[in-house]
């Protein structure tokens, strides 16, 4: 359950747990969070909190409200947010994402929505039901093991890079659109540790028109060959690099060896031969 | 047509179940959910009864045939009976037997015929549609966090960042009815259509399966294997699944012609 720690001057005056699914910030005393100051609007603020997620909303305060140094009317709290009232700071703190076994908590479950319809109110009344009954009925009672797990997807992939189509010419190697591109590399498909801490894999052609171009391997996938006639791809994964037979009669060779329809993983300088053209691969530092 | 399913890399239990009947054109994907194995029991309910009943059903009369009462494609009145079927079956058996209480499953499904694609889909399983080197995702969550971007407490980005990320809204055999969202639309040669549960979504960014598919997508399987490895490799966290169905060459109804034809002579 997700909670509040109000200091001062880097004092710890209390901690709020946020229960309620309307939590009040202010100077009057009715308030659910008190702070009495004069700084402090006597309606402030109000947290709003569905299940597992806390939004912050200032009220139209005087002197307004902070979340990480930058004044908000509202906010999606992430957990370890500092949001500022004055010379407060109220940390906010999420446990619920680590207080079970995240596989545990992230199971599907349903929500039921009051009898009326299908329609769930955002704001109220939520019931979480079935797989469930156990998941959902321990969820606020499990909170004793506090590990801030960010549970977020890792960061998107790289940003698009605008690459001249490759040339159509021959047989020879085109890449997809980025790969031959000043491309930055693609977090995406690596967030574990990888196999080859900053060693990029590159091709190096050995035969044909474009024979000495060097292809970076930056993203996840990297198609050589040419559509419709031989195509095979390397895909970039946690353990490094992976050649696959994509499309036409002829499956690539590496090593001299053909290859079957499985991933093969690619060594530093092993050699590829596709499509009548040879080159090489080799892990750059 | 090509599928894979995979547990994930956290795990125990596969609780997502997948069919596909390229002759009829169909592809069902159920993610199940209720304790122990009665995730997949739901799961592989939904897939087995919706593709047995169909086939059946497709026997006697063609998708595309209007249905009288309603005007639409009977694929339509097919799909919702079927579907409201199996509701009714995974909810019996989750009510007559302990050991199943409380199960359910989401559910997508698929159905080609005469040029069109009809969806059907309940919670958080989703179908998108590749034309032209453009993903973009057709089914719309039936999930908490859809009703908070549809009402605008959240934006896209920030629905990444929550921590309700697991809540459906709508499932098959919950309760005693569910109403399933169906849709037709018009497919086009050379569309590509990816049916998929939360594990691949979740894990691995919509740009990311796009760029899979532009890549790759001449070849299904391997397309399908590299979607299931990317969403293990950024953590597989829950159970994944893919369906990818690419449409060849148009469709169109054996007898649409012949129809137009003899009604010429009406």
């Amino acid at each position: 359950m997700a909670k509040l720690i109000l200091s001062l001057d880097g004092q710890v005056i209390k901690e709020f747990t946020l229960t309620k699914e309307r939590s009040t910030i202010g100077r009057k005393p009715h308030n659910d969070i008190q702070i009495d100051n004069l700084a402090v609007s006597g309606e402030h603020a109000i947290i709003m909190t569905i299940l597992n997620d806390s939004f912050l909303e200032d009220l139209g305060s005087t002197n307004g409200t902070l979340v990480n140094g930058q004044p908000v009317k509202k906010h999606f709290l992430q957990s370890n947010d500092i949001v500022e009232i004055g010379k407060y700071k109220l940390k906010y703190v999420n446990e619920a994402s680590a207080s079970m076994s995240q596989a545990e908590f992230e199971k599907t479950m349903v929500l039921r929505a009051p009898a009326t319809g299908n329609k769930v109110e955002t704001t109220a009344e939520i019931k979480a039901l079935s797989d469930t009954q156990d998941n959902v009925a321990q969820a606020p009672k499990l909170s004793d093991t506090v590990i801030n797990a960010q549970v977020a997807p890792p960061p998107a992939a790289a940003p698009k890079p605008a690459a001249p189509p490759a040339p159509a010419a021959a047989p020879a190697v085109s890449a997809m659109p980025g790969a031959l591109g000043a491309a930055p590399p693609a977090p995406a498909a690596a967030p574990a540790v990888s196999a080859m801490p900053g060693a990029l894999g590159t091709v190096q052609i050995l035969s044909g028109p474009n024979a000495g171009k060097e292809l970076p391997l930056l993203k996840p996938l990297t198609t050589l060959g040419k559509p419709g006639v031989q195509v095979a791809v390397i895909a970039k994964r946690p353990q490094g690099y992976f050649i696959t037979h994509v499309e036409g009669a002829n499956f690539p060779a590496v090593n001299g060896k053909m290859l079957d329809a499985q991933a093969h993983a690619l060594h530093d300088h092993d050699i590829i031969e596709l499509a009548g053209v040879k080159m090489e691969f080799f892990l750059k530092s | 047509m090509a599928k894979a399913t995979h547990t994930g890399m956290v795990r125990s239990h596969n609780e997502d179940s997948i069919t596909t009947d390229t002759q009829i054109g169909l592809a069902v994907l159920a993610d199940g959910m209720g304790g122990y194995n009665a995730g997949e029991v739901a799961s592989g309910i939904a897939t087995a009864l919706i593709s047995s009943e169909t086939r059946e059903a497709l026997a006697r009369h063609a998708p595309h045939e209007l249905d009288k009462g309603s005007g639409s494609p009977l694929a339509t009145r097919l799909l919702r009976d079927i579907i409201a079927r199996a509701n009714t079956s995974i909810f019996q058996s989750a009510n007559s037997q302990p050991q199943y209480a409380g199960m359910g499953t989401t559910l997508v499904v698929t159905l080609l015929s005469n040029n069109q694609i009809t969806i059907a889909h309940i919670g958080d399983s989703r179908c998108y549609r590749f034309r032209g080197d453009k993903l973009q995702q057709i089914t719309r969550d039936h999930s908490l966090l859809q009703e908070q971007i549809d009402s605008g407490l959240l934006s896209k980005e920030a629905a990444k960042r929550s921590q309700n990320k697991n809540l459906v809204t709508r499932a098959l055999g919950i309760e005693q009815q569910v109403e399933a969202e169906i849709r037709t639309y018009p497919a086009q040669a050379g569309d590509i259509y990816l049916l998929c549960s939360d594990g691949l979504n979740d894990m691995v960014e919509d740009e990311d399966i796009e760029m899979t598919l532009t890549a790759i997508g001449s070849n299904l399987p391997l397309a399908a294997d590299q979607l299931v490895q990317m969403a293990n490799d950024n953590g597989g966290r829950d159970n994944v699944s893919v369906v990818l169905i690419r449409v060849k060459k148009d469709f169109p109804a054996d007898d649409g012609l012949w129809t137009k034809f003899l009604s010429l002579f009406r």
